[in-house]
């Protein structure tokens, strides 16, 4: 079982042999967050039947292989367990150091989709096509990186004891190092990936305990950013149409306004146990567009009913919920504010995500975390839920 | 790291994740209730929509069913042709609005490019026609007339040619079989409006955007009955409207056939007589505007005497129904309804109305016995009728002395009615009645009779005639006493004399009118169709039947007919003596009256034919002929507006349809082969087992052979060819062709 090493971190514990160590009291697979990697791996999981049943008719896309978008959904869960692995491995506080590498690496990501290297899927401009059916979506990656930018400035002078609180400086550091990536990814425009960043910062401003003051202000900097971006024409026609179609539905029911109302008819029809999986009549229909992408929710609704699309709800709210048991719990103020950083992300972007196909929020490209098919998606989701794992099984034990 | 679960958390932060905590739950708590309300609240709505979303209805029209005549011809039925249709939402797409293809289109057809893009132009109150009045989703018809090899051209370039078909289609077809064209009787059948969708939504013969609905006469009438219904087939289909589940058929109900009492070739015997008859009065000189007879407008009506089945009905001027099918063009639009058409959509048996003259007689002559005069007494009939200074003249003042009333209706004396009506109008109080109710046995007689209400016949749109009573006296003067007082002058002109009068007194009954409504001149209005009601009651002794066209429903297969029954509406208020009285002076008519000229040499013994004419007049225009005639099978009733005299106007005709009828020849001998219908036809056609309708073949011309059947026989040029050779009716000819009578058969006709 030698296996089993890769999971020991060297200085827990002492060393003990085979199963009795993976699962002994101090060990790492008593210490990891099961709620959490087992809600994550339902949602996945559901997510690829979801995938499946979306695509499984799609000749066009899906090149005339039922199980094409299946079985990519599955490898791409399988590298982002992978990555999670990986991450729990070396652990948060080692990577801590690689932080500002990281964030380099994320940032000239984004900067080369702004070359001609980028292309545009649905009016934003924001993916590196890899070739081999491949492409990267590296504004994923930046959500984790603006996490543990922020995290390591704000929680430095606190954690080494100097302070209690983030004094101004290091909050406008912080905020220095966030704002560069949401400016090259506002230009791309993606305008969703922007407003899951500006929550994030908020959650960490949050939980690194600056002053009300930047957090008051943040909320009427976002405020007024909106109100600029609106008045000076920064959107593109396809957003303000989104935006119109989200405050009036029946304003153009078979052009903007059709996602939304299709979406919102797949999943009322689904009543409370739903037609049954793979028997959805607007799924099959395809009358649902990005349907495997941003709208596979409405796969649920529709197919599952009720009761799966609210089991897929539970689900997430059980991952959120240790997420925020694990920043409430965590020793060091890093881990509690890369802890929040990730809730603010995984709350906000499945409301989002959720909510525009119920809805009420406005249609934007955001991915339902777990669920979703994408790989870029899906690899960041699960090395978040890996630095939420190193969190937890590297506080100490509670007696 | 210690092992004391010691965080190292401020106050401030804690406090903090807690909030985060909580406002991450709300926003759960939030998305579990939209989806509850959307699921579980909403749901039954949603899962219609849905439902809605993924089914598409593929219609397959049903075909229309057919017009029969009485022996089983079709009048209207379908045919197929190719149909090269655009959709308006395919052209709407393209950058042009889809100019450039039509106008290739236009180039394939061999058409104008612009009239092709007017076809496809939606109408409103501002666009003049061509336009299309369907729905604007429904492929619009360009032209129901394309070849074979144009139909190949567009199907086999279909990219060069978006939204553009060509299919074969059903259309509608008039077949006018043996050439009568019956149009007014038909109507005719126009796309259906969204209105028309929206109306019948929800009732048991919703319309498709397809349909055509009948617009007038009997596609009208029986417009739920020929439509049928429309089969159904739903599909599953995803969105980009691909078939992924099973369909479920309702099969189309093809429309029934409606089998008519019209005998084609009798009708066109009609139509051909009656336009024979209006060629020949154009030719005639009217000596009181010193022009010849103008003859516009006219209408025949043959009907079953003992039933009231209309056999025959023509309206001149008349049109090609065939117009209507495929669209009608522009053109053809303003011909039928511009002001400076003849309005031959109008079916004038039924919407014609005029003063019916000297046939009102028989109403007159009903009320006279109804108002206690003795059938024989002596009715002095003088040349002229004086009351109060104003003189009223018998026609070219003849008299006869005391006469019957048998006889006065005979040789129609108008100066015995002048009377009659007159002595009842001073019982009835003079202008100013009693306060008991006068009696007004002339109007209430009128009324008896069916006049001043529609008959009820099966065509649409029916006018009711007026009888100018004291109700329609008073009503009119209130609704023009202002315009009369305003125009009046007491020593003006012709007009303005009357307009003073009418302002005055035009709503009480004046002593001029009533003598004058006595011989059917004045305000009173009848339609032919409410003669032939009248004098096919005489025919059967005085029952009034409804006249009707429909004779039975028969379905789509066969299967159900449903038969029309005639229906009596109830009796002349004569009795039987009053009604052979009345019979024995009209038979008088045509041996020795004012109809005798015309009916030289009939064989009365065999086939009593009895007449009335009449000659009405209209102001500021020619005389409007009425000949009412009756036989004991038929009626046959014939007007022409400004063509003189009953009997000079339409005598010929009135005598060939007899003839064709019951196979009379021209030297008076009857073949009963050549008869057309010496019975009225018994029965229904046969129906086969598959729903079609056995139909016998009809000659090219009926009235073709007529004429060749005439011309066989040895008789007189001047009754054999009814064309332009026909006799003047003047007096010269008149009197070569004298029979020996008795006094009174001088007269000119009225």
């Amino acid at each position: 079982m030698t296996g089993a090493n890769t999971f020991s971190v060297s200085g827990y514990g002492p060393e003990r042999a085979g199963w009795t160590r993976i699962f002994a009291r101090d060990s790492l697979a008593r210490r990891l967050d099961w709620p959490i990697l087992l809600s994550g791996l339902a949602l996945s999981g559901i997510g690829s039947l979801l995938v499946y049943s979306a695509t499984r008719n799609r000749t066009e896309i899906n090149q005339g292989d039922p199980y094409y978008f299946l079985l990519r959904h599955l490898m791409n869960t399988g590298i982002g367990l992978a990555l999670m692995i990986g991450v729990v491995w070396v652990g948060h506080r080692t990577l801590r150091t690689a932080v500002p590498m990281l964030y380099g690496a994320s940032v000239f990501l984004i900067l080369m989709v702004l070359t001609p290297l980028g292309s545009t899927v649905n009016g934003a401009h924001s993916w590196i096509v890899l070739g081999g059916g491949f492409s990267l979506q590296p504004s994923e990656f930046v959500k984790i990186t603006i996490i543990l930018g922020m995290a390591m400035m704000l929680a430095a002078r606190v954690d080494a004891g100097d302070k209690k609180y983030p004094d101004h400086r290091t909050v406008l550091q912080s905020l220095g190092i966030a704002s560069v990536p949401i400016l090259i990814v506002l230009l791309m425009p993606d305008l969703g990936s922007v407003m899951v960043m500006v929550v994030i910062i908020l959650g960490v401003l949050l939980a690194s305990g600056a002053s009300n003051r930047w957090i008051f202000g943040l909320i009427g900097t976002g405020a007024l950013g909106a109100l600029a971006v609106w008045q000076l024409h920064i959107l593109d026609d396809y957003q303000i149409a989104r935006f119109a179609a989200f405050a009036n539905p029946s304003l153009d029911p078979a052009g903007v306004g059709y996602n939304t109302n299709q979406a919102r008819i797949a999943i009322g029809s689904g009543g409370l146990t739903g037609s049954g999986l793979f028997h959805g009549s607007q799924t099959t229909g395809q009358f649902v567009p990005e349907q495997q992408t941003d709208f596979v929710f409405t796969v649920a609704g529709e197919e599952l009913g009720f009761l799966g699309a609210g089991l897929i709800v539970v689900l997430l709210g059980v991952v959120l919920w240790r997420a925020c048991r694990i920043a409430r719990d965590s020793t060091e103020l890093y881990g509690t504010i890369v802890a929040a950083g990730i809730v603010a992300w995984f709350a906000f972007q499945a409301f989002e995500n959720i909510g525009m196909t119920l809805g009420i929020m406005p249609v934007t490209g955001l991915p339902l975390p777990f669920v979703s098919y994408g790989g870029s998606s899906m690899f960041a989701v699960w090395i978040a839920v890996g630095l939420l794992q190193s969190i937890r099984s590297q506080r100490p034990m509670s007696a | 790291m210690t092992n004391i679960p010691e965080t190292g958390r401020t106050p401030r932060v804690q406090i903090r994740l807690v909030v985060i905590q909580i406002l991450v739950l709300s926003l759960l708590g939030t998305l579990g209730g939209r989806l509850w309300y959307l699921q579980i609240r909403e749901g039954a709505a949603y899962a219609k929509e849905a439902s809605g979303n993924h089914v598409q209805q593929v219609v397959q029209p049903a075909p229309r069913g057919s017009i029969l005549d009485a022996r089983g011809v079709a009048i209207a039925d379908n045919e197929t042709r190719l149909v090269v249709s655009a959709s308006r939402t395919d052209l709407l797409k393209m950058k042009d609005d889809g100019k450039a293809v039509l106008t290739k289109l236009a180039g394939v057809l061999g058409m104008k490019p612009e009239d092709v893009i007017l076809k496809v132009r939606l109408c409103d109150a501002k666009t003049p026609k061509p336009c299309w009045n369907g729905s604007p989703y429904q492929p619009i018809p360009i032209t129901d007339e394309a070849t074979a090899k144009q139909a190949l051209q567009i199907r086999e370039r279909a990219e060069d040619f978006p939204g553009i078909t060509a299919e074969p289609e059903a259309v509608r077809r008039y077949a006018a079989p043996g050439n009568a064209n019956t149009a007014q009787v038909l109507g005719y059948l126009s796309p259906v409006t969204d209105d028309e969708i929206q109306k019948a939504q929800n009732t048991d013969s919703p319309y498709l955007r397809s349909d055509q609905v009948g617009r007038s006469g009997l596609e009208r009438q029986y417009d739920k009955e020929l439509r049928g219904k429309a089969g159904v087939t739903r599909y599953e289909v995803d969105n980009l409207g691909r078939v992924i589940g099973k369909a479920q058929a309702d099969a189309a109900e093809p429309g029934a056939n409606l089998v008519t009492s019209i005998d084609s070739r009798v009708q066109r015997i009609a139509e051909y007589e009656l336009d024979t008859a209006m060629k020949t009065a154009r030719q005639q000189f009217d000596k009181i505007t010193g022009e010849n007879y103008k003859a516009d407008s006219g209408a025949v009506v043959v009907m079953e005497a003992k039933t009231g089945r209309v056999v025959a009905m023509a309206s001149a001027p008349t049109y090609d129904p065939n117009v209507w099918v495929g669209g009608i063009s522009g053109k053809d639009y303003a011909k039928l309804t511009g002001k400076k058409s003849d309005y031959p959509l109008i079916n004038r048996a039924i919407q014609g109305q005029s003063a019916p003259g000297s046939t009102f007689k028989v109403v007159s002559t009903a009320a006279a016995v109804e108002a206690g005069y003795v059938w024989d007494g002596g009715y002095p009939c003088t040349s002229s009728y004086s009351v109060g200074g104003q003189v009223f003249k018998n026609f070219e003042g003849e008299s006869f002395g005391p006469i019957s009333l048998g006889r006065a209706l005979e040789v129609s004396c108008d100066t015995v009615f002048y009377g009659l009506a007159d002595r009842e109008w001073k019982k009835d109080g003079g202008i100013n009645p009693k306060k008991g109710q006068p009696k007004d046995y002339f109007y209430k007689a009128a009324h008896q009779f069916g006049l001043g209400k529609e008959t009820g016949i099966d065509l649409p749109n029916e006018v009711t005639g007026r009888v100018p009573d004291r109700t329609w006296k008073a009503d009119y003067w209130k609704a023009n006493k202002n315009a009369w007082c305003k125009s009046g002058k007491k020593d003006g002109s012709y007009v303005e004399k009357i307009a003073y009068e009418n302002c005055l007194e035009g709503n009480k009954m004046r002593e001029g009118d009533s003598i004058n409504y006595s011989i059917g001149q004045g305000d009173t209005l009848v339609t032919p169709i409410q003669e032939a009601v009248i004098y096919g009651a005489l025919a059967n002794g005085g029952t009034m039947y409804q006249p009707s066209i429909g004779k039975a429903v028969v379905s789509g297969d066969g299967k159900t007919v449903r038969e029309i029954k005639p229906k009596s509406v109830g009796r002349l208020p004569v009795n039987k003596a009053t009604v052979k009285g009345m019979g024995e002076a009209l038979a008088g008519v045509v041996t020795r009256g004012t109809a005798a000229w015309k009916f030289n040499g009939w064989p009365q013994d065999k086939i009593q034919l009895h007449a009335k004419t009449g000659t009405a007049e209209v102001y500021g225009k020619q005389t409007t002929s009425w000949l009412a005639t009756y036989s004991k099978d038929y009626t046959v009733i014939m007007t022409i507006a400004q063509a003189g005299t009953g009997s000079g106007a339409s005598g010929e005709a009135v005598r060939n349809i007899y003839s064709a009828l019951y196979g009379v020849q021209a030297d008076g001998s009857i073949d009963t082969k050549q008869a057309l219908l010496p019975t009225p036809q018994k029965g229904l056609p046969k129906v086969r087992t598959d729903g079609t309708i056995v139909s016998p073949k009809v000659s090219d011309d009926p009235a073709a052979d007529l004429r060749k059947m005439e011309e066989k026989g040895d008789t007189p040029p001047d009754e054999n060819q009814p064309a332009g050779t026909a006799t003047n009716p003047t007096a010269t000819n008149r009197d070569t062709r004298r029979r020996p009578r008795r006094r009174g058969s001088r007269r000119m006709p009225t």
